[in-house]
């Protein structure tokens, strides 16, 4: 006989799952107690939100699928916007929450919540079980749901009494069945062959890379093609990494927040070759303008991408990595020097200068130099805000990875999500950038850092605003700074001292490359706070 | 324009409201939905009227496809399929005006399924547009109350074959 609960742990056992991150509560304690006798090791953050951005940052980091667990009613509904925000970048996260007992389900008995129906439109899929027996086949179809086409997030909700059931034997299915789920993963044919005659027929083509490029792993692809076709890349919020920053090819990141010259480039170019990227508003303001000048080559895994929000000359749906090597084994084309020749200028032309202030760290420059001090394979999580800028266009990446939350900007991602990423790759430099505002929303998890002795470096940009809406409101509230003024900041090294974790302040960027060369021989963590001043810009 | 989407799903709690959810999150609108187990009874068909433009169809059969429990989505389009509602008419009649109602439905091919001393109930199982004749023949006898099933539709064999 064989309980629920230790089906569950078998489940996650059979899918490879090492780490998961959770907070306990009464009805999810048979299953953590399952766990706590296995070799899968539970982390315990502060905040149930936080469970879920460490798993989005551990699978990012590890191309895998994150875990994170709670129980049910606050515990579950805390997790909703993490999931949310995984729902956005599409990444693969399997949710496990604890629910109240069967028989009492919709009596609004003590922590109860409808979690299912609360996340129905933002996870990919979701189960409340309702049998003992069900947990091998649901466990084994939310993992391959959440991992296959599009990733996402999936939700499993168990109520306290199906994880106390018992069935006679364990046995793991070894394949899914779901008739209404088959994701295509190659290209067709024909719309290949009409891509590549497209590309043929260019004279000013530009690659736009998005999310979807790095979640299948089709980087190294995406270099190759663009190597041998000379074909240069824009890449959006999401797609930072595609590219090592410093390539010739690589133009930077297009948006409302991106760089002049990529933007130039995709209004300019002739046709745009948009690699699993699903053109959000902010990357691509006016799609209708753009298309008015170019044809539209969208291949994507997600047929409901292609043509939502721009319109589409030829559409590819499939994994990035097989369509991109089907292109490779016919592509005869080398884009015009002229074109290469422009777009150089362009990015000469257009290089931003930052304006420094007397008495402070200047952030685009000291985000620039501590690219260099980094190991190439670094993960580098920037948060959401000015912060998230200034990395986006500073942060000269090389093999690492960005990862930052792109589609929802939810504030506080990047400590969590490093807290994940450090899990999944010890060896690697781990780096979180946020500004005051966002450290102040995700600081309880130094208590996690300091706990699982995890040596991660935070850089909290101390800037005394919310900066991002404090610019917005210098441009359209006539700097009336309603709410945006953090009067009372913390002493944020005394607190991560507090913590047992090492910190400094530094106000100039000679200090702030001084205590960050101290920072990274150190194999603890450390926490640098860099005084900005307020009116530095987001550009 | 109005569509007829034919949504084939795994028969499960839940599924339902994942669908339905999708149209109000979408912000796409809905005229009638109406659902109902197939011959398979592991499977059920939801039969869905909208009104859009070829974009926003185009938008619905997509996010419709992403919803795992959907198994198929299909489009009708005009003169492929056949399609019927079911309502129930409940209309003000006082004895005198029995044969009238009487004589109307019979025209119509509705049927009467319940009589009180001052109502009839009619059943009326046909198109769009014969449904809004009847309403119009019977609007000036004071019509009470209208339960309407949402329209359901199949494919025509005749005009696959006859293509």
């Amino acid at each position: 006989m064989i309980s629920g609960a230790e089906i569950m742990v078998k489940c996650l056992q059979e899918e490879g799952v090492r780490v998961v991150f959770g907070y306990p509560g009464a009805v999810i304690c048979p299953f953590f107690d399952e766990l706590y006798r296995t070799d899968i090791k539970a982390v315990l953050v502060r905040q149930e939100q936080n469970a879920a951005h460490s798993a989005s940052g551990y699978a990012r980091a590890l191309s895998c699928v994150g875990v994170c667990v709670a129980t049910s009613g606050p515990g579950a509904l805390n997790l909703i916007t993490g999931i949310a925000t995984a729902y956005m970048d599409s990444i693969p996260l399997v949710c496990i929450t604890g629910q109240v007992k069967s028989d009492v389900l919709g009596r609004d008995v003590f922590q109860e919540a409808d979690i299912t129906g609360a996340c129905e439109s933002f996870v990919k899929h979701s189960y409340l079980v309702k049998n003992t027996a069900d947990l091998p086949r649901v466990f084994k179809e939310a993992f391959h749901i959440a991992s296959t086409g599009r990733p996402g997030p999936v939700l499993i909700d168990v109520p306290v009494d199906i994880q106390q059931g018992v069935v006679e034997e364990f046995v793991y299915p070894d394949k899914v069945n779901i008739i209404g789920y088959k994701p295509s993963v190659h290209g067709h044919p024909m719309q290949v062959k009409k891509a590549i005659e497209m590309i043929k027929d260019s004279k000013r083509p530009i690659i736009c890379a998005g999310g979807g490029v790095l979640t299948s792993g089709a980087k190294p692809k995406l270099r190759e093609f663009s190597q041998i076709t000379k074909i240069p890349v824009i890449s959006t919020m999401m797609g930072i990494g595609v590219m090592p920053s410093d390539d010739p090819l690589y133009v930077g990141m297009i948006g409302s927040h991106g760089v002049k010259a990529a933007n130039t480039a995709m209004h300019n170019a002739d046709l745009i070759i948009l690699c699993g990227a699903r053109v959000g508003d902010r990357a691509v303001a006016s799609p209708d303008q753009v298309v008015e000048r170019a044809n539209v080559i969208h291949i994507d895994i997600d047929p409901a991408e292609i043509g939502k929000n721009m319109k589409t000359t030829v559409p590819i749906v499939g994994d990035m990595k097989n369509v991109l090597g089907q292109m490779l084994k016919e592509i005869d084309y080398t884009a015009p020097e002229e074109w290469a020749e422009q777009i150089k200028k362009w990015k000469e032309q257009f290089a931003a200068v930052p304006q420094s202030f007397e008495g402070y760290v200047e952030p685009k420059s000291f985000i620039a130099k501590l690219s260099t001090m980094l190991k190439p394979k670094a993960v580098m999580a920037a948060d959401v805000g000015q912060n998230q800028i200034w990395c986006a266009n500073n942060y000269r990446i090389r093999d690492g990875r960005f990862l930052t939350s792109g589609g929802m900007g939810t504030m506080g991602y990047s400590v969590p999500a490093a807290v994940g990423a450090k899990l999944a790759r010890p060896s690697r430099d781990v780096v979180a950038v946020c500004g005051d505002g966002a450290f102040q929303m995700s600081m309880n998890e130094l208590a996690t850092i300091a706990q699982e002795n995890l040596n991660i470096k935070i850089i909290v940009m101390r800037n005394t605003v919310l900066g991002m809406v404090h610019e917005l409101q210098d441009v359209h509230y006539g700097s009336r700074y309603a709410i945006t003024e953090l009067d009372t900041i913390p002493d944020f090294v005394a607190l991560a001292k507090a913590y047992g974790i090492d910190s400094a302040l530094a106000s100039s960027n000679e200090e702030a490359e001084e205590y960050a060369k101290i920072m990274l021989k150190s194999d603890k963590p450390f926490v640098l706070v860099c005084n900005i001043h307020p009116k530095t810009s987001s550009r | 324009m109005k569509y007829t989407l034919s949504v084939l799903v795994e028969n499960h709690p839940g599924v339902l409201s994942k669908v339905s959810g999708l149209f109000s999150r979408r912000a796409f609108n809905i005229d009638s939905l109406a659902v109902g187990i197939t011959e398979d009874p592991d499977i059920s068909r939801i039969t869905i009227v909208a009104d859009g433009d070829e974009y926003v169809i185009e938008q619905l059969e997509k996010q419709l496809n992403k919803v795992i429990p959907v198994i198929k989505v299909r489009t009708y389009k005009e003169g492929e399929y056949i399609s019927r509602e079911l309502s129930l008419i409940k209309v003000s009649c006082p004895s005198k005006q029995r044969l009238d109602i009487m004589k109307i439905s019979e025209l119509m091919g509705a049927r009467i399924v319940d009589v009180s001393v001052n109502t009839m109930t009619l059943q009326f199982a046909d198109t769009l547009e014969a449904f809004e004749t009847l309403i119009d023949l019977l609007k000036p006898y004071g019509i009470r109350e209208i339960v309407r099933t949402g329209t359901v539709a199949i494919e025509k064999d005749s005009a696959v074959s006859r293509k």
